[in-house]
């Protein structure tokens, strides 16, 4: 294994703040926005920028988390019982400009279950989809609005994308698989 | 008169087994010796065979007439010289109930219409075995009734049982009781033990025949009267029977095969073919019911072959029929069991599956003798084989002993001089 | 491992009851946030086919299949048809022949499960057979007395009641002497089934040495029918003699749990002090058995699944 750093810091720092002004612009404003990250590395992402949205224009977005444990579409194929929450928003999405938060960008499957929660819980205006990096090898037709890095990896290659929530800092690498012989 | 002589066979006989030759005039054992030789007579070659005397089962239901689904007197008669037997009594629990001359009649005409073995109907002690009359029992005896009993449903009334036993006697017939006291019972299927609350069925005491049987034993004691007490299958049972017997009490009694070779730890599968009543019993019980066999406290060995249609038999436990089809495999069950296993002679099996019924009942046949009837049943004690209730002349194919190897297959059985059965 | 059918805890593996207890543990976590809606039996037929009448097991299992996604079917056949009626096995055919993928059974005939699961391609699950078993109950049991104490070795249980005729001490007492823990059992002498000590149990000799430090004292419903059966002379002897009240469950454990499978009699087995004590678990034993059943059914069509893929 070996592992290279991608972004430090400061790196994702700015990145993250670009993301909040493009999704103000692209949005041409704040109104009916809200933020919603998946759990649980996209819920720490969505906060951020909402933070970020807040210092830089003032306002404050309803933002929540949103579990999509019982909406995996391996539930069956797996067989396996979901460790899942039930999701309370604590805002409504009806009629909402939806930014839907991740941190890697894969498959899309994640996104996919995550429109089909945000579903269950109202009808939004529409949804974008923000993430942090995006690794390719989309198996959906699923295509981020804003995202932080475009990372193309190979299957045997893996981003470590570390918070600083969760590892205590914030660091993009990437790790590779060594070829044997 | 046609002549029968049965060359080389070793034959049981009530003091030991001889090799010698039978020779067989019309119905009649004429001779028996060595090296015999006889021109005129067919040849029989017994070489490696035992000769026994026709086993006589005192405890059969041949279902005819009213429940000729289950069996009949053709089927039933077919079974029985295929099991080696060449008597066989049936019970009275057709429908209608044998309780009068007119059944008894048509059973005996109907067994000499099929021609097979000799079937000794047993008429009801009480009309319609309702246990509140009497039935006609002399003219049942005239018709051709060999003894008298309400099996199946035991005769519950006390005074009706002593009078019954009084009444019988006149006419040198025996009551033949099926020991049960039906408030004991109180719906059980199965034993009552570990293995009826393991399965979760309701058990039936044993203290449900024993309380019967011990009141059979006192009436018989006190009237001075001879009384038979049908399918022994507890350890009480046989110590109540021993001790009567000690006193001079004027009891016999039979067992059936079940009793002394399975024990209820085959119910818990919930095959109905293991449903039978009285219940088979725990493995103290089994060794009681040989020990008795051993030393004659249980008399017979009889089937109470009970065929039964097989969607009685395949259902619910609880509602499954009572029975076993028996008379195909009893002597197997009983050689292999009680003389290879070391229970009883040669002998004392022929006693017990054919002198001893003759004795209780009165009836022909039942030892090999000069002068004696021709029923005659050769086996080979060698052979093992594997119950198959397909091969089964019953129609009565319920038997919990599908797939066991047993030993001494039936051969030959002959009634009165003619061979009826050659396998 | 958990085979076609579930028609005892005889025969059932402590592994197995882990198993299920385990995979309960994440539907229960699911329940209580009221996440109902899985989609693991979607496609698939649960059909409950009741001999005997019974609303909170049937309603359980239905409930479990639904949440699960499952149709769900309700047969209710009553006692008398089971004499009368098409036979069990026939029944069992025309079941089989509509596709149901599960059968749950109850049926007042001890093994009638065990019939029908030989004759059916579905996976047969014991909801109660005459004196026999009750698994699911037992299971539900288990749960409930793992939630609390965290495991079952060396853990005390009485079962105080009608054991005789009761499916669901046997289930109990087969799944619990497989998990370590001690059972003791006390009834009126007309009311203990034979040869139970032989299956694990400990007779106790009075109410209270079953109560003695008990963990979990569990009553059992006393049927009305069996004082008209002359078993017992009446519900207040009944009471005084063999029930449970407050100051006998002073005995117990201080930190024990009451259980009962109901529907309870109040002032017969327990009193209402027992049965409305903050240690009483005789509702959450209801949650429970939903998700109970909920783990039993997709491990059983996990399982079957599973063995279709390899044939």
């Amino acid at each position: 294994m070996s592992e290279r750093i991608l972004m430090d810091e400061a790196a994702i720092a700015r990145m993250l703040t670009r993301l909040a002004h493009e999704l103000v612009e692209h949005n041409k404003g704040t109104e009916k926005l809200c933020v919603i990250g998946i759990r649980r590395r996209g819920e720490f992402v969505a906060h951020r920028i909402v933070a970020l949205v807040k210092k830089l224009y003032g306002v404050e977005l309803p933002c929540a988390g949103i579990d999509i444990g019982m909406y995996r579409d391996d539930l069956v194929s797996g067989f396996f019982v979901p460790d899942a929450s039930v999701n309370e928003l604590g805002f409504s999405v009806d009629g909402k400009r939806v930014v839907l938060c991740d941190d890697v960008l894969h498959t899309g499957r994640s996104v996919r279950a995550a429109i089909e929660a945000i579903f269950d819980l109202g009808r939004p205006a529409c949804i974008e989809l923000l993430v942090i990096c995006d690794r390719g090898g989309h198996e959906l037709p699923v295509s981020p609005d804003f995202v932080g890095k475009n990372i193309p990896t190979a299957r045997r290659e893996w981003l470590d994308l570390n918070l600083r929530e969760i590892e205590g800092k914030d660091s993009l690498g990437i790790r590779s698989e060594n070829k044997i012989g | 008169m046609h002549k029968l002589l049965i060359k080389g066979g070793k034959a049981v006989f009530d003091d030991g087994v001889r090799e010698c030759d039978i020779l067989i005039e019309g119905n009649t054992i004429v001779k028996i010796g060595q090296d015999l030789v006889d021109a005129e007579a067919d040849m029989l070659d017994a070489r490696g065979l035992h000769v026994f005397p026709g086993l006589i089962d005192m405890h059969v239901h041949l279902r005819e007439p009213g429940f000729e689904y289950k069996e009949d007197i053709a089927s039933g008669s077919a079974a029985a010289v295929r099991g080696g037997f060449t008597q066989v009594c049936c019970m009275p629990n057709t429908q209608p109930v044998c309780d009068n001359a007119a059944i008894v009649g048509y059973i005996v005409a109907r067994a000499k219409e099929v021609g097979l073995c000799k079937v000794r109907p047993i008429g009801a002690i009480t009309r319609g075995e309702q246990g509140e009359n009497l039935a006609e029992m002399g003219k049942m005896k005239a018709a051709g009734a060999v003894a008298v009993s309400d099996d199946g449903r035991p005769v519950s009334d006390a005074r009706m049982m002593r009078l019954a036993i009084e009444y019988a006697s006149d006419f040198g017939l025996l009551c033949l009781s099926h020991c049960e006291d039906r408030s004991l019972v109180d719906g059980g299927v199965v034993n009552e033990g570990l293995n009826s609350t393991l399965a979760g069925l309701k058990g039936i005491p044993r203290a449900a025949e024993e309380i019967m049987l011990a009141r059979e034993i006192i009436l018989a004691e006190t009237l001075g009267k001879r009384v038979h007490i049908c399918h022994v299958s507890t350890k009480g049972g046989v110590q109540l029977l021993r001790d009567a017997k000690a006193r001079g009490v004027q009891v016999t009694a039979e067992t059936c095969p079940h009793y002394f070779t399975l024990t209820d730890d085959v119910i818990v599968t919930y095959d109905a073919n293991t449903k039978v009543n009285p219940p088979i019993r725990e493995a103290e019980d089994v060794e009681a019911i040989k020990e008795g066999l051993h030393d004659g406290t249980l008399d017979c060995i009889v089937t109470d072959h009970a065929p039964h249609h097989r969607d009685e038999k395949s259902g619910e436990y609880n509602l499954a029929a009572f029975g076993i089809s028996g008379i195909e495999t009893s002597f197997s069950l009983s050689y292999t069991a009680l003389v290879r296993g070391g229970i009883l002679t040669l002998s004392q099996l022929a006693q017990r599956m054919s002198g001893a019924p003759a004795r209780i009942l009165g009836l022909e046949g039942g030892t090999l003798q000069e002068g004696e009837v021709a029923d005659i049943m050769l086996a080979d004690l060698n052979e093992k084989y594997v119950i198959d209730p397909k091969d089964f002349a019953s129609k009565g194919k319920n038997t919990p002993f599908e797939g066991m190897e047993v030993y001494g297959r039936v051969k030959y059985t002959i009634v009165d001089g003619t061979v009826k059965f050659p396998r | 491992m958990l085979g076609k059918d579930l028609l005892g805890l005889y025969h059932t593996s402590a592994e197995d009851i882990v198993s299920i207890l385990d995979t309960a543990v994440g539907m229960k976590k699911l329940l209580t946030q009221n996440l109902k809606k899985l989609p693991h039996l979607q496609g698939r037929t649960v059909t409950t086919l009741f001999y005997e009448n019974s609303t909170r097991t049937r309603c359980s299992f239905e409930l479990a299949a639904k949440y699960l996604g499952a149709s769900t079917v309700n047969i209710s056949a009553s006692s008398s048809s089971v004499q009368k009626g098409e036979t069990l096995i026939d029944t069992g055919y025309t079941l089989d022949a509509m596709k149901n993928d599960v059968i749950v059974m109850r049926h007042p005939m001890g093994g009638a499960p065990h019939i029908l699961a030989r004759h059916v391609r579905a996976s047969v699950v014991n909801g109660g057979d005459g004196m026999n078993e009750h698994p699911t109950q037992a299971l539900l049991d288990f749960y409930t007395m793992r939630e609390k104490f965290g495991e079952f070795k060396g853990l005390k249980v009485a079962i105080l009641g009608d054991i005789k005729h009761s499916r669901v001490a046997k289930s109990n007492l087969f799944g619990l002497t497989k998990l370590g823990a001690e059972v003791s059992m006390y009834a009126p002498a007309t009311l203990m089934p034979q040869g139970i000590e032989r299956l694990g149990a400990k007779i106790a000799s009075s109410r209270e040495e079953a109560l003695a430090g008990a963990n979990v004292v569990m009553g059992l419903r006393i049927q009305l029918e069996r004082m008209h059966g002359g078993l017992f002379p009446s519900l207040s002897e009944y009471n005084q003699y063999y029930g449970v009240n407050d100051e006998h469950l002073r005995l117990a454990d201080p930190d024990c749990i009451v259980m009962h499978p109901g529907p309870v009699n109040r002032g017969v087995e327990f009193t209402s002090d027992v049965i409305d004590a903050p240690n009483s678990k005789i509702t959450e034993q209801v949650l429970n058995g939903v998700a109970v059943r909920m783990a039993l059914l997709f491990l059983l069509v996990k399982n079957r699944q599973e063995s279709e893929k390899h044939a």
